[in-house]
């Protein structure tokens, strides 16, 4: 297990390297002067040019700038926004929350709805059922979720009036956050309606962004069932007088989900991406918009370390996934 | 009534049917493949032949006719079928003229991406060493960010833009392709038929694009047909995170980004371009599906 553990994480280091290259190559391969883009001011003497230059290290050899940016990096420091001035390291984990709880309540929402409806079309494989959920699954995959986002807006927040359009809670309530989840701190403020509030705020994005994962679980659980209910051993279970419950839900899942387990995994990135256009479209403060909005101001260092932390995110909790996995299934640990 | 028998014997011969015609019979009896080719043609047709179907030019801005409801609306008219922006323009014929775009997205980001990862997959299974790791390391990389992702990145370098947001996505599609291309050809270069033309002296370049690629083209069609869906999405996506195609170009990701101030006061300006987009891709995704059910071997024989 030790080996296993020490070999994926030897794999996820030069990705780590080739993230930090492209982010390191990034603001040097903008158009543009890079003292500039890194430092927000226009038409700068030559003197201060050639001092910010040196402050920069733009002046050293590339290898040597790539050496400090690294060295930066490992201890933290991803230089300031241009915009805020603050360290781009505090900008993003002051949203980080917001995006982390927005994107495990679309994944609790895709697992909860996906599994259930995947298996039962198994099971009833044919039936209408069947053909309606892979339907709508095959809809849902196919969907333009920044403009789902927008008829659920128009049917729940302008027809209905049942949900607020933006934001995460209503201004009506203020409270320093605790944990930055805004469904935990309502409830620790002790304000009345504030969780309520926060509820009916991070509904509908919920939806939004767990719709692709959704469809990809259901299509998902529902191949790896069908597979497995064609196996020996469940049949041998039926043969032995099994409620067709107990088949199902117990001898046929565990080893279906083996495969769907590693689709949830491959879906934090999907839930990222998704995540930059569900936070758009409904003024989420979480560095999916925050991204976007630091590419439209031209704050390349918010833009370049978010890109790093977001990517370091998304290795390491591939990584996770794949330790998980190992743990799971034997078969994967002692491959090779 | 021995007639009979010796003319069938004489012109039905068991011949197997042609690869072509096998796997038509194979693809057509997939409603929801045919279905989704059937869409696609009369898409392009109405891109094809935007100048004679749309209404109106689709700049063409009617200053009496800010935000008109659909026809079928209390307060719309015969004009607008289904109803203006607003600054006036006809939805519908955005819609139509979008289709433009839209396609050839999808066609150029395809044929793009299809061209280098080809090659480049080629290069590795060929190659092998270090040119191979090489390349294979720099595609693992790239696949470590999600493609959206990677895409607004390279835009947020490049500057935002049509043609620079298509650059983006061709990049983006690459890991998956040269991977595939990879695969496939180590697959058949171990088959005996490469040996045997190795053997009589065919060059290395024949080998790859002459000998090999045709044989693995299969998975390559299926990947580029769901390519071109996502191309499509993803551009669309882009287009509406303001780093795509830039107003007044009636693309429709584009339409939805202009729209969405007005998504509670006017609600047809949001429907119909992220409709067409849907209808689009899941048409797309339809036809894919029933060309990797066609071309597997694999799948086919369940």
């Amino acid at each position: 297990m030790i080996r296993f553990v020490l070999s994926r994480v030897a794999l996820v280091i030069p990705t780590f390297i080739g993230i930090t290259l492209l982010t390191f190559a990034m603001i040097r391969l903008i158009p543009g002067d890079p003292i500039e883009l890194l430092a927000g001011e226009r038409g700068v003497t030559p003197e201060r040019h050639a001092e910010l230059r040196a402050e920069y290290g733009f002046d050293k050899p590339m290898m040597v700038q790539y050496w400090d940016y690294i060295s930066g990096v490992v201890q933290g420091d991803l230089g300031n926004s241009i915009v805020t001035r603050q360290p781009v390291l505090n900008e993003f984990f002051a949203l980080f929350p917001a995006t982390v709880e927005l994107s495990l309540c679309a994944m609790i929402f895709a697992v909860f709805i996906g599994i259930p409806v995947g298996i039962l079309a198994a099971v009833r494989r044919g039936s209408v059922f069947d053909h309606s959920v892979m339907g709508v699954a095959l809809t849902g995959y196919s969907m333009p979720i920044f403009w789902w986002g927008l008829l659920l807006i128009i049917l729940f927040s302008g027809i209905l009036q049942w949900t607020p359009v933006s934001g995460r809670i209503s201004l009506l309530f203020y409270f320093e956050p605790v944990t930055g989840f805004m469904l935990i701190d309502s409830i620790l403020s002790g304000q009345e309606g504030a969780f309520t509030s926060a509820l009916s705020h991070l509904i509908l994005p919920t939806v939004v962004l767990g719709t692709i994962p959704l469809a990809v679980i259901a299509r998902q659980t529902r191949s790896a069932m069908l597979e497995v209910l064609n196996e020996d051993y469940v049949r041998t279970a039926r043969a032995k007088g099994l409620a067709p419950r107990r088949v199902i839900g117990i001898h046929a899942l565990r080893n279906a989900l083996i495969p769907v387990i590693t689709v949830i995994g491959l879906q934090v990135g999907v839930l990222f991406a998704g995540a930059v256009l569900t936070e758009t479209i409904f003024s989420w403060p979480g560095i999916g918009k925050w991204l976007i909005d630091s590419i439209s101001r031209r704050d390349y260092p918010s833009v370049q370390g978010g890109i790093l932390l977001i990517a370091t995110t998304i290795i390491i909790v591939n990584l996770l996934v794949d330790l998980v996995y190992g743990l799971i299934n034997p078969r994967i640990r002692h491959q090779r | 009534m021995t007639e009979s028998t010796q003319t069938i014997s004489a012109n039905d011969t068991p011949s197997a049917p042609g690869p072509l015609a096998e796997f038509w019979a194979d693809f057509s009896r997939n409603k929801g493949a045919l279905s989704g080719l059937i869409v696609i043609v009369l898409i392009t047709f109405v891109a094809l032949f935007a100048d004679v179907i749309a209404p109106h030019p689709p700049a063409e801005q009617y200053r009496d006719a800010f935000l008109v409801p659909p026809a079928w609306t209390d307060e719309g008219t015969s004009k607008f079928i289904l109803g203006t922006d607003a600054v006036g323009r006809d939805i519908l014929s955005r819609l139509i003229y979008g289709a433009r775009f839209s396609l050839s997205i999808g066609a150029i980001v395809v044929t793009l991406s299809l061209t280098v990862g080809i090659a480049l997959g080629l290069l590795a299974a060929f190659s092998r060493g270090a040119v191979e790791i090489a390349i294979m390391r720099i595609m693992d990389m790239m696949l470590a960010l999600p493609s959206l992702l990677l895409a607004v990145v390279i835009v947020a370098i490049l500057g935002p833009g049509l043609f620079n947001a298509m650059l983006a996505i061709s990049i983006v599609y690459l890991p998956h392709l040269v991977r595939l291309t990879r695969a496939a050809a180590i697959t058949e270069m171990s088959k005996d038929y490469v040996t045997a033309s190795t053997v009589s002296g065919a060059g290395v370049l024949r080998l790859m694009f002459i000998t090999v690629l045709p044989n693995c083209m299969a998975p390559l069609i299926v990947q580029a047909t769901l390519s071109f869906s996502s191309a499509i999405l993803d551009a669309a996506a882009l287009g509406f995170l303001g780093l795509g195609a830039q107003p007044p170009i009636p693309e429709w990701g584009t339409m939805l980004a202009e729209a969405r101030e007005f998504v509670l006061r006017a609600w047809w300006v949001v429907t119909f371009p992220g409709l067409a987009i849907l209808i689009t891709v899941l048409a797309l995704n339809l036809l894919g599906d029933g060309l990797r059910d066609a071309l597997d071997p694999k799948l086919k024989k369940q």
